[in-house]
Formats: C-alpha cells, structure tokens, sequence
C-alpha cells in the first residue's frame, strides 16, 4: 500500500498535473470566496472543459476545487455572516459575531488551520476507507440512518437557546416545511398548491440564505458604521493559531466525526454540520456559543473539510454520490472514461490514490493561499456597511436564485427572510429551524423504509440501539452545558407581548395548514407531516395563548427592538428596500431592477456621489453579468419580459 | 434564445412580441447561411441537473458536436430543472424558436409523464423532431439465497415470500421492473423512496431489498464485481431494440434472456395482453429509446438535416466509439430512419394502453396521476 502510496505521488508530481490542481484550487478558491456558491457551483464551471484530459490531471483539478471551496467559502460566512455555501451554515453562529467584535482575523486564522487538518483528517479517512468502507456503509441499514436523524434531531436540546419551547417549535417548523413536497413512500405532492416549483420541495440553499444572511443585512444595514464594531481587523493571526493548539482535541474528534458522517450516503451535509456544531456545544465547557466562540468555527470548519474526503467514499466505491457536488464529481468522471465502484479499490486503486493526494495537497495549497489574501479581504469589515449592503444584497439574490434557476426563488427568499428577522427580532432560534428542515426528508423516508424492510422490530437492531444509547448520552451531557446563545447581545428584552404573540400564530396556522392538507392524502403520504403538525399544535397553541393573556409569560418574551435607536432607521425601512428589489425584479426582471436599486441604495440611503455610485453599480452589476455568462444562466424575468423581446442579458 | 455572446440576428431587437408565449416565428437566420453554424451559440437544454445521467450524456457529445456541426459552432448546456424534469421541458415547449439553436435532451423521466397524461405536461413530443435516439438497457438480478437461476426456477420465485424491491416512485423508471414483478406472477413488495438508482443497490446489497435491478452501465460496473463473487445472480435483461423495433437480446449481455424470452419460459405463453402492451410501451420509452435530442417540429429541414448529419458522424467518429463505453455503453445511437421508429414508438400510446396503465398505477400503489 505505502509503494502504491508513493508512486502515485510521483504519477501526480509532473508540472502539468500540479499545474491542473492549482488551477482547479485558484477556481475552488474564487468560487469559494464569492458569497452563497460553493463546490457545486464551482464543478458545474469547470465540467465543460473536462472532457479530454489527462485522467489523473482532471482528477486534481476536480479534487482540488472541492477541497478548497470548503476552505475559502468561510470568508463570507465569517466576514458577512452569509453562508458560504449551503453546508457551512454552522459557521456563522460563531464566526460572524466575532468578525463584529473586531477578531475577523483570529477567526480566519483559526478556521483556515481547522481546515487544512480537517481536510487532511479527512484524506487520511479516505485513504483507511479503500480497506474497509465496504463492510462499514453495508453495515449502516435504514433503520441505522433513520436512528443518526434522530441523533441530528437531538442536538436541537442544546441549539433551542433562551426558551426551550420556542426551540422547539422552531424545529417543527422546520420539519413541516421540510415535509412539502412529494411525499417519499407514495409521491403525492402535499402542499405544492398545484405548482411544479412546491412539488419539488423548498430548496436548502434559499432558506439558509434566507433565514440567515438577511436578516443580518438588514440589522448591520441599520447599524451604519461598519461590519466590525472596532473598525479594526485586529491582530490575530496568531491568536488563531493559538486557538487551535489550545483546542486540537476538540478539533481531531469533529474531523474524525465530520468525516465518517460524510461517508454515510443519504444523511447530507448539513445535517453534518450540525450535528458536529451541536456536538461541540455538548460538550465544550463553559461556551460562549453563539456569541463568538472560536471553538464554534473551529469545530464547523474542521469538519466540513473532512467532510469531503468522507464524501467521497460512497462516491468513489459505490458511485452513490452524497450531495450536489459529488454528483456533478461523478459526473465528470464519467466524461474522462472512469467509473467509479469496486475497480478504485481494485485495478484502478492507483487513481484512487491520486485523488487523496490531491485532496491532501490541495488543502495545503489552498490554506496558504487563504492566509496569503486574508488580510485584503478582512478589510471589507472596515468598510463603511452602506456601501456593502447592496452587494450583499445582490449576491444573495443571485445565490439563491443560482439554486433552482426559477423567479420563485427570490419571492421564498424574501418570504422566508422576514420570516427569520422576526424570529430573530422575538428571540425564536433560528439553527433548530434548518436543523428541522434539513431532517425532515431523511427523517420521513428511513422512518417509512425501515418499518418497510424490518418491521417495527428495527428498533431492536444492534446498530439501532447503539446510536440510542449515544444520543442518550449526548442529550444527558449536552443538558448540563450551557446553551447556544441567540444573539451575541443577551440583555434582558421583554417587549410588548401582543406583536409577539401574533408572531407565534404563524407557526400555529402552518402546522394547521400542514394537518389539514394531510387529511387529503393516503396514510403513508400523510402520516409523517400530520405527527409532526398534530405534536407542534399542541406545543405552540399553549405559546401563543402565554403570550396573549398570561400575566408573566416569562423567558418566552423578548424583543430585540425594545430600546433601538431610532435614528439608525426603522425596523422596516431596509426591509422595504429589499422587498423593492424583488417586486422590481418581478416587473422588470432581476438585472434591471438590481441596477435601479443599486443606483437608488447608493445615492439615497449610503449618500454616496453620483461618480462613486455610477462606479459601484457599474462593477457589481458588470460583475454579475459575467458571472451569470459563465454559469449559463438567465436572469430571473418579470413581465416587462413576458411583453417585450429583450436581448440577453435582459432577457 | 441564443444568441447570448452578441452574435448578430436580423431585426431581433426589434422584434416586439405581444403576450407571453406567442412565439412568432419570426428570428429564422437569413438565407444561404442558415446551415452555416460558423460563430453562433447553440443551446441544449437538458431539464435535469448537473452531473447526472442526461447531464453527463449531452457533454460527452458535445466535443463532437462542436466538430461535426458546420460551422463548428459553441454548444453551452442549460441545465433547467424541477418537476423531474417537466419544469425544463414545458419552458422548451413554450419557447424555443424553429431557428435551428436550442435543441432538448430528453429522458424516460420526461416521456413517461408524458405517455400517461401528467396533468402537469404542457409538451408534445408530436411537435418535436427526432435527430438522435439514444438506447440503453437493464438487468434484474436477486440475492444468491432465494435459489432461483433462472426461468426454470420460476415455481420457486413464485412461492418465495418477503421479496422486496427498492423503487424511485410509482412513476418512475422503476415502473418497468414493478410491472415486470406482476407480468412474472411473483409477490414483491415495492419500497418506494430509493433517491437514485444507486440506493437501491445499496438496499439490495444489505440485504433489505433481495429484488433489484440496475441500468446496464452501472450494472457492468458495480453489479457484475458481485455477481463474480456470487453475491447476486442475474435473472434477465430488459432487452434492446433492432433497427426493425423488435425486442431482442441485449448484445451487452449476449447470455442473458431478454425480458420476453424469461416471462415465456416462464409462463409457458407468448406474452400478450394488456399488462404486456404496457410493459413494453414503458420498457420501449424508458430504456430500448431513452433518450431523444429533439427540434421543434417546424424548423426548416436544412437545419434539422444539419444535425442528422453532425450526429451521423459523431457515431462513426473513431474517438467516441473508443470511449462512449462508460457514458453511453456499448449501444448503438441512431439517427434517421432506425430514431424516427423509435421516437414513435416510444412517444406515442394507445389510449387504452394508457388507461389499463393508469388504472394499474391505481390499483397496485393506489397512485393518482390527476385529471388529464
């Protein structure tokens, strides 16, 4: 093994090969960087020229971009508190409110070592797995993936913050929204109102933008000044690196977690993320989760680098790809003539070992180009905030939109984002929110297979009651600790109770509306959302009526805008801003309706000169076309479209 | 649609369409040119996402294609998803002009809603014009310890109990071997839920689903290694089509029965009946012509002549031949007359087929398709 081993490092060595994985890291590196695109974006670029190369040159190329997009995707999460890609929401939990503090450059630091070991934990991983992940992912049934939902599940105990009820209701949320959609066990469309866009279900990427970028945007957009309180960047490269020193348990045991996790096909990469962000609250001492604990971004951006070298394994052996971007990896390795399954641990166990060296040499390359470029820009938080706003905007439209390709898309994402700038002004914690959503599909569908293929005997299965007693124990440490902190800002708010306890219906009339629509479908098409809809009424009935009439309804009430400044804008004004944007976008179709809106933002609400807006619309929105060129991408058209016959890229 | 890297196009500025949808067809390029692709952009839609099958299928050809196409012309492909594919298709339907550069990719995903009168289809494939039909294949095989070799052993299939097959959903592609259990008289519970075929190969190797079937790439390429270890044990090939659209043995899998030739031997009868005419309408659409690149019906013939001919000598094209092996697999692409038959065939079918196919939907997964 170790010749093997070695000769494929010679194999990968020629300059042309290495010079091929730069490549395919400076376009993860790009990618990575760019706000709301991750490794899938970033493999759907290079996917075209594919075709004819060198094999075990295009396996670098592929391996590198995966690798250093998880790496470089933490810029917006921590600068911008946007996720970088769908799967490293966790990351903001911790990173941004440090970036706030004015410690963006200690988080950075700290979260591109975690990065590097955990991709190279992760490589290490894959490397074992060529022995043994045949036996292992054929030992992990559907009652054994059922069980790690639930495991998922579990962590919503330390995420629900203040309030545990709230907490979990925020879940259930989540689960009922994630149950729109075809139903697994009979594809009924339960609540898709007739449209093609609802019978695929809501799409991940839309709701995390939605639920958490913007309602950051618009509290920083209020906020003036800039991203970072100090206006600093801060010294802390090396703090960082202390960090990490200070915390190598914690970041061995969440990329060896991260990693075996991704190797699981059909669990997802978000649920990854938080199950091992979940697990660090569990078990962390005294955390300040929430509020800027590095060992959040720590844990986050370790595993979700080992995260890919896990990946891979189904990928690789099984030709099972675990997530969006191994599909479009396998993808490509069809085109260059190789097919995955057991001849990579057998004849072909040479490309095999290529990749893992890409994987490990591209997370190397990619750290050092990550801190090499950091301090230009970790500057963007010293940036006055008015100018950034409408980028910040603009791109996660334009993320959200890249994800289903539908003006739908947009009309989510705003919906959704008031949504979470109300849980986020009423103290309602938004990770049990996504940790719901991402669950509820795997949930729903292991549920149903597992009774299918065991009978409900399955709960008797060694496995099942292994991960049993792990959650037991998690749930018993995790219930000691503190819990994850809403926002970095914990001072007693208590508000008006009416506005909140008309906030809490909403959740109730969704569960309603849930329930109601099962009554029209089959048993197993209806028996999952109407458990979940029929337990979340009776959690959030007795909320609401607390809030209305109860005397003191206690730590269920909070406001974050109790005491706000005025001055700084209202709660709604940049709301309106945004919500213009999309109604112009629904008029006139997104590219003109974004330059309009980058004109009126500058000049009106930054006050900026006419040179320096014209400037900055021509770049961003200059910037955008080529973007969308590249991607092979319209935008989103309105119904100046639908009338007049526009050139690309008006169209 | 397509002419996104600015390339000139007669009067298209000017061209004010009233009311959505109306598409005049107005933009056809002038003149002597017109089968000249020299600096223009085609556009090949593909309804279903980057890095799946149809996705990785159109790349493999686009190579090719830039060099067969007069004019070697830039081919971008535009993934529009959603629907299982309806979503990308409808917007086809509904837009591409007779101008010879937006071609559609299409699947069984896209024929089969079709074929049974999704409500949500707003396409028809009788609009459309064939220049490539692509085939593939499959292979049932089943767990070494139920004991069945083959037909001969059909009695004991018949009698074994707890048999389990793992299934993407009572429309999809997996319809074939669901009908194929009920053609054969054998009792298989099917587990709906499978997200990709390759699920529920990993069910069938764990034990939970003793049925299974794989289409033949991934068959050659993950089921076979288990089949040499005596892990599975292949029962049948659906079969292919000849050029005069008959189903014979899949050349891939020269020893292995078709599907015919087993439920024969099986059954002591040529297969016939209604049960049967659905079975092959569905076996026909979603593996013997699986995929089609189709123009809209009216695009003048010099253009749809000009891909005839690029795809004609795309398939003799020493270069693809020595590697369509892992995209395509050994099966012949056709063009003209041998794809028109088959796009016939796989388009079309009889209303009573359809009923008995709907009304089998409901009976067996209780399964509504909604009003035509």
């Amino acid at each position: 093994m170790i010749e093997a081993l070695l000769s494929a490092l010679v194999q990968l060595s020629s300059p042309d090969r290495l010079a091929y994985m730069a490549l395919g890291v400076a376009i993860g590196y790009a990618i990575g960087v760019l706000p709301a695109l991750g490794g899938l974006a970033g493999l759907s670029l290079v996917l075209p020229f594919i075709y004819g190369l060198d094999q075990v040159a295009a396996l670098a190329m592929l391996t590198g971009l995966v690798a250093v997009a998880a790496t470089a995707d933490t810029y917006s999460s921590i600068l911008m508190g946007i996720p970088g890609s769908s799967a490293s929401q966790a990351t903001i939990l911790d990173g941004f409110p440090m970036a706030r503090r004015g410690e963006a450059a200690r988080a950075l630091s700290a979260s591109f070592i975690a990065s590097m070991i955990g991709g190279l934990v992760g490589a290490i991983i894959l490397s074992c797995a060529v022995l043994v992940a045949r036996p292992l992912i054929l030992a992990l049934g559907t009652a054994e993936l059922f069980m790690l939902a639930v495991l998922g599940l579990s962590m919503v105990g330390v995420l629900a913050g203040r309030s545990f009820g709230k907490g979990l209701v925020a879940c259930g949320l989540g689960l009922a929204l994630g149950t729109i959609g075809s139903a697994p066990a009979t594809a009924e469309y339960r609540l898709d109102f007739g449209t093609l866009y609802l019978s695929d279900g809501l799409p991940l990427p839309v709701l995390v933008l939605a639920i958490f970028a913007l309602p950051e945007i618009v509290d920083l957009a209020r906020g003036g000044g800039t991203i970072s309180k100090t206006a600093e960047l801060g010294k802390g490269w090396i703090a960082g690196l202390r960090d990490i020193a200070r915390h190598w348990w914690l970041l061995l045991r969440t990329s060896t977690i991260g990693s075996l996790l991704g190797a699981i096909p059909g669990l997802g990469g978000s649920v990854t993320d938080w199950i091992v962000y979940g697990h660090a609250v569990q078990t962390e001492k005294n955390g300040q989760f929430g509020k800027g604990d590095v060992r959040g971004v720590i844990a986050v951006e370790a595993s979700n680098n080992a995260r890919e070298g896990g990946a891979l394994v189904p990928t690789l052996f099984f030709g099972i790809p675990s997530s969006g971007s191994m599909a479009v990896f396998l993808g490509g390795m069809t085109l260059i003539g190789i097919e995955a399954g057991p001849q990579l641990v057998g004849e072909r166990l040479d490309l095999t070992y290529a990749i893992i060296w890409s994987l490990a040499i591209a997370n190397v390359m990619g750290t050092a180009l990550c801190f090499v470029t950091s301090p230009l820009i970790a500057r963007l938080t010293t940036i006055r905030f008015g100018l950034i706003a409408p980028f910040m905007v603009m791109i996660v439209c334009f993320g959200a939109f890249n994800t289903s390709r539908d003006a739908a898309d947009l009309y989510l994402l705003l919906a959704v984002g008031v949504l979470g700038l109300f849980m986020r002004r009423f103290g309602w914690p938004r990770p049990p929110f996504v940790v719901g959503f991402v669950l509820a599909q795997p949930m729903e569908t292991y549920l149903y297979q597992a009774v299918q293929f065991y009978g409900w005997g399955f709960v008797e299965r060694p496995g099942v009651l292994i991960i049993a007693a792990m959650i037991a124990v998690f749930v018993f440490v995790g219930a000691r600790q503190r819990r994850l902190a809403d926002t970095d800002d914990e001072s007693e708010k208590r508000g008006q109770a009416r506005p909140q306890a008309i906030f809490a219906l909403v959740p109730v009339v969704i569960f309603a509306a849930v329930l109601l629509d099962a009554t029209k479908h089959s048993f197993l098409g209806a028996v999952f959302p109407a458990m979940v809809a029929g337990a979340m009424l009776v959690i959030s009935i007795p909320i609401v009526l607390k809030l209305f009439f109860a005397k003191d309804p206690g730590s269920l009430l909070h406001d974050g805008e109790e005491g706000s400044d005025e001055s700084q804008g209202g709660f709604w004004t940049y709301l309106f801003w945004f919500a213009g944007l999309i109604l112009g976008s629904a008029l006139v179709g997104f590219l003109l309706a974004s330059i309009v809106f980058f004109l009126a933002f500058l000049r009106v609400a930054a006050k900026c000169s006419w040179t320096k807006t014209l400037v900055l619309t021509a770049i961003a929105n200059g910037g955008l076309v080529a973007v969308a060129n590249v991607l092979v991408l319209d935008f989103p058209s309105g119904l100046l479209q639908s009338m007049i016959d526009l050139p690309w890229p008006l169209r | 649609m397509a002419d996104r890297e600015g390339v000139p196009h007669a009067g298209r500025r000017d061209l004010i369409r009233l009311g959505a949808g109306l598409g005049l067809a107005a933009a056809l390029p002038g003149g002597a040119s017109a089968q000249d692709f020299t600096g223009r952009t085609i556009e090949w839609i593909i309804p279903m996402s980057v890095g799946g099958g149809s996705d990785t299928w159109a790349r493999f050809h686009l190579p090719f294609m830039n060099r067969h196409m007069p004019g070697n012309p830039t081919i971008v492909i535009r993934n529009i998803t959603g629907g299982g594919g309806i979503n990308g298709t409808n917007q086809f339907a509904a837009r591409a002009r007779p101008d010879g550069l937006t071609i559609l990719g299409t699947t069984a995903s896209i024929q089969f809603p079709f074929l049974l009168g999704d409500p949500r289809v707003r396409y028809d494939y009788a609009n459309w014009v064939p220049v490539l039909a692509s085939p593939t294949g499959g292979v049932m095989y089943i767990r070494p310890e139920i004991g069945v070799r083959g037909p001969g052993d059909i009695a004991r299939l018949r009698a074994t109990t707890g048999l389990k097959f793992g299934s993407q959903g009572p429309t999809s592609l997996d319809m074939v071997p669901a009908l194929a259990f009920d053609l054969l008289g054998i009792d298989v519970q099917v587990v709906m839920g499978m997200q990709g075929r390759g699920q529920g190969r990993l069910a069938f190797e764990r034990g939970e689903t003793p049925i299974d079937y794989q289409t033949s790439s991934a068959y050659i390429s993950q089921v076979m290694p288990l089949v040499r270890e005596g892990k599975a044990v292949p029962l049948c090939s659906w079969g292919s089509l000849n050029d005069a659209g008959e189903l014979v043995r899949d050349s891939n899998f020269p020893d292995l029965p078709h599907f015919a030739e087993f439920l024969q031997a099986a059954t002591g009868r040529a297969p016939s009946g209604p049960a049967w005419e659905a079975w092959k309408a569905l076996f026909i659409a979603g593996f013997g012509a699986q995929k089609f690149v189709v123009l809209p019906k009216t695009t003048p013939a010099n253009l749809v002549n000009a891909y005839k001919e690029a795809f004609r000598k795309t398939i003799a094209d020493a270069e693809y031949r020595e590697k369509r092996g892992p995209v395509i697999g050994e099966y012949n692409e056709t063009v003209g007359e041998p794809a028109d038959r088959a796009y016939a065939a796989a388009t079309t079918m009889s209303p009573e087929v359809r009923q008995w196919t709907r009304d089998w939907l409901q009976r067996r997964f209780n399964h509504t398709l909604g009003r035509e």
